[in-house]
């Protein structure tokens, strides 16, 4: 299992990302200029602040050479991880739906918080148990999840909504406190809070782990 | 061809730039402003202004969560 982690100018958590991914397989970097992602079985587009969040977040991330293969990828059904800033850019590059807004509480907010797993029946969320609460941190200003009512009945209706904030834990408004979505097909998902920075004891959760041995679970599942 | 692209949340979403200005100006002694909301102005040169209606829906704007509008201004820079 190898997963590719790209890098923009302006990523931040990249290495955080491939040092994740590389307790539950191998990973590599990829350069946003490039678009050979050398066979890897899944990407993570990492937080940051891509190009320098220049006019919107990830709005001129989504057009880089590396982003044309990602959508190529995930159009091929290949699993795609999206991290705050990642969650971002598949936003923009509509291979999500919705968008992100400025945080409600108008304030750059970094947060360890309580995240419900909605769905286990996901290849994000297969290696968590039904009903449980990851506690993953947050630290972003532009996290606030938004789309149409329509589309947010859509989402729900259709098990789309993977994560959730636990009660008094939604910071940033996100509306039906949202904190992670996959797209229709299932092998697209993004979330604000960055379970990269919650995989050893030493910082207090491993939580975040669970979401990359998912992965790995759900590449080695299909190939079996 | 100079042209301006006027970029605004969507009526309805939430603006906290305009709630956070809203509430700066009383403190400055400016009663009576409601309703602030904070957009984008973007200004250009184009060569084919048909353009400018795909370039606002694909980068310039996010129609999701903002309306845009153009603008042909005479002559240009």
């Amino acid at each position: 299992m190898r997963f590719g982690v790209l890098r923009f100018p302006g990523s931040c958590d990249e290495v955080d990302a491939q040092l994740a991914a590389a307790r539950v397989g191998d990973a590599v970097l990829l350069w946003h200029g490039d678009r050979d992602l050398q066979g890897v079985d899944a990407i993570v587009v990492p937080g940051g602040f891509s190009y320098g969040d220049y006019l919107r977040a990830g709005a001129i991330a989504r057009f880089s050479p590396v982003m044309e293969s990602v959508i190529a990828f995930a159009n091929h059904g290949g699993l795609v991880l999206g991290i705050c800033n990642g969650f971002q850019v598949l936003c923009e590059a509509h291979l999500l739906p919705g968008a992100l807004l400025p945080n409600a509480n108008r304030r750059f907010t970094f947060r360890q918080l309580d995240l419900e797993v909605v769905s286990t029946q996901t290849a994000f969320t297969g290696a968590c148990q039904e009903g449980e609460t990851l506690s993953i941190p947050a630290k972003h200003s532009w996290g606030r999840y938004y789309a149409d009512e329509p589309t947010l009945d859509e989402l729900e209706a259709a098990g789309q909504v993977v994560l959730r904030y636990a009660p008094a834990q939604n910071f940033n408004g996100s509306l039906r406190d949202i904190a992670g979505v996959r797209n229709a097909a299932g092998n697209v998902f993004g979330l604000m809070p960055h379970p990269e920075h919650a995989v050893d004891a030493r910082t207090g959760s491993t939580d975040g782990l669970r979401i990359f041995e998912s992965m790995r679970l759900a590449v080695e599942g299909a190939r079996a | 061809m100079r042209a301006r692209v006027l970029v605004r949340p969507k009526a309805g979403i939430l603006d906290p730039q305009g709630v956070a200005v809203e509430r700066a100006l009383p403190a400055l002694g400016f009663e009576g402003v409601a309703n602030v909301h904070i957009g984008r102005l973007i200004e250009l040169d184009v060569e084919d202004p048909s353009q400018l209606e795909e370039m606002s829906r694909r980068l310039l704007a996010n129609p999701l969560i903002e309306d845009f509008e153009i603008e042909l201004l005479e002559g240009g820079a």
